[in-house]
Order: structure tokens, then sequence, then C-alpha cells
């Protein structure tokens, strides 16, 4: 395959795939952090983290 | 041996060594850990901030949530170059290493057949983003700049600028529903996404698709060509091709599958 010009991986695209995808494994023998809290992380705490630290030029529109 | 346990990925045993710059969370080198026919691949990492009160209080800060997704992508990237990794969700940690042998031996059939429809798999990633505003609709649906002489002329043309841009919206997710048609005959299994915030992607316009496809190794230039092929149909819109990823998107069986 040929290499694929390779730009750094943004933000967004990588937790859409590490707190949406890979194996979910719970159990006793995890520590117990559910997919649930990672779902919520992203859409609230990120959001509002990122809105803090840069004033939304969206906001206005 | 002190410290938890980071599982970044389960993979059939890949025959090298990872190299030995390759750090993981943490700052911490990656290792192989065997349990019968698979490998995890596993990273000691501090109690103190992995242990479940700290890691809660973590995966909330920002600058801490991007390090650590950084550094394991960091590690699975590097296994998907020696091999098709089964990636875990970010995070999953363990007491020691006999905790990661005992999940291993529980999930071991199903590990083995999920890395079997993976092996020699990869994930793309395809975007298509609308850059469409009620100004940019109207100005191509007027093309003279006539002051309304009268209510009626007003509204019309107010009118005829909605209807222009309901058109707009309507082409772009009547192209997006196309490019994801085409791109799943050449995909062996596809995931929609939800559409990405603009204020996390900083990118500009509308996600009115975000869809992962798992494609063969060897036919990914193929799906490269084809992506690229089809993204000048559409003025106006946006598509943008991410990976290979490994196949984060495709290795769900979640707990309650299993």
């Amino acid at each position: 395959m040929t290499v694929v010009e390779r730009r750094e991986v943004a933000l967004v695209d990588l937790l859409d795939r590490l707190l949406a995808g890979g194996v979910v494994i719970t159990g006793d023998l995890t520590l117990r952090i559910a997919d649930v809290d990672l779902v919520r992380i992203d859409l609230n705490a990120l959001i509002s983290s990122v809105n803090e630290q840069v004033p939304s030029p969206w906001r206005e529109l | 041996m002190s410290g938890l346990r980071y599982v970044y990925a389960v993979c059939r045993p890949f025959g090298t060594t990872l190299p030995a710059q390759l750090t993981g969370v943490a700052g911490v080198p990656p290792k192989q850990l065997v349990h019968h026919g698979l490998v995890a691949v596993v990273g000691h990492v501090p109690e103190e901030d992995f242990a479940e009160e700290p890691l809660r209080a973590h995966l909330e800060d920002l600058d801490w949530l991007t390090a650590t997704a950084r550094a394991h992508q960091n590690v699975i990237d590097a296994l998907t170059v020696v091999t098709s990794p089964l990636p875990l969700r970010l995070a999953t940690v363990f007491r020691d290493d006999s905790g990661v042998r005992t999940m291993m031996e529980q999930r071991e059939e199903l590990f083995l057949r999920t890395l079997d429809r993976l092996e020699g798999r990869v994930e793309w990633g395809v975007k298509v983003y609308a850059d469409i505003t009620e100004s940019s609709a109207a100005q191509e649906a007027r093309p003279t700049d006539v002051k309304a002489a009268t209510g009626r002329d007003y509204l019309r043309q107010r009118r005829s600028r909605r209807r222009a841009h309901e058109e707009k919206w309507e082409h772009a997710e009547e192209f997006a529903r196309r490019l994801h048609e085409t791109l799943s005959g050449y995909a062996e299994d596809t995931r929609i996404h939800a559409p990405q915030n603009a204020a996390l992607s900083r990118a500009s316009g509308r996600n009115v698709l975000n869809a992962a496809y798992l494609v063969p190794r060897s036919e990914s230039e193929e799906f490269v060509e084809l992506v690229d092929r089809h993204k000048d149909d559409a003025p106006g819109l946006r598509v943008e091709l991410t990976g290979p990823w490994a196949a984060y998107s495709f290795s769900g069986f979640g707990e309650e599958d299993s």
C-alpha cells in the first residue's frame, strides 16, 4: 500500500474512535470507568472546556 | 511490581519486539503480555493517576485527555505496522498482570474470532462538510441585487432565499448519502459516527457525514482513489479522508453482546 500523506491526527477524530470505539471491557478486574462516562465526557466536559479556553466564534451566528 | 496495568490492545502473537523508543501513556514503554495464543500490549501506569478516582478527574481535563489519547494512539499506530491489533477503549486499566491474564482467558474465543475478522483490515474515516449559510444561498438565488419595491416583492425574495437554502441542504445530504453508498460497496463493514461538533473540530461548515469503513489493507489504495475521485463532485462540499486507522470502530463487541 502506498503511504498516504499523513497529517497530524485531529483530536476530535481520535476521540471518535478512542471514546466510542475499541473493545469495552468491564468487570471486577478493571477499574470501573464505564463507557457511559467517557461518552459524557466527550459531549459535555470537552466542549465546555474548549469553550472556556477559546471563546467560540460560532456563538454569534 | 507496583502500579496498574493499562491495556492498549489485544493481538495475535506478532513475532517481533516493539520499537525500543516507543512510549505510551504516562511516558512508559509498552510491553507484551503473552497468554495462550494472545498477546496483550500493556503499560505500567502509576496508581496516583490511574486509580479510579484520579482517572475520573483526569478524564475531564482536556489537556490530560489529549496527551493520553495521543499516547494511546501512538502505541496502536506502532502495532498497526506489525499486525492488525484489536484496540481497547481508552483507559482500560487492570490492577495487575494476573487481572489482564484472567480477562484474556475469559474472552479468548471472542478475541480470536474478532481478530480473525480484522486480520489484514484497516479503517478509513470519511467526513463530508457543508459550508452553507442563508446569505451564501441567497446570493446565488438572487443574481441582481434588486431592492424590494413592494412588500410583496420582499416576501417573494425572502421565500426564494429560503428555498435556495433548503435546496442546498438537501443537495448536501443527498451527496453524503450517495457517497456513503458508493464507499460502502467497497468496504467490508461501515459505521456512522455522530456528526462532529464544530467547537471541537474547529472545522468550518457543518459535518453532514462522519463515517468509518473497514477495508482490506491490500485494497486500501483503491479505496483512497475512490474517495479522491468523488470528492470534487460537489461544489460547496468538502470531503475529508483520515486513516489508515486500526479498526477501532469495528472492534465492537460491547460487553452486552459477549
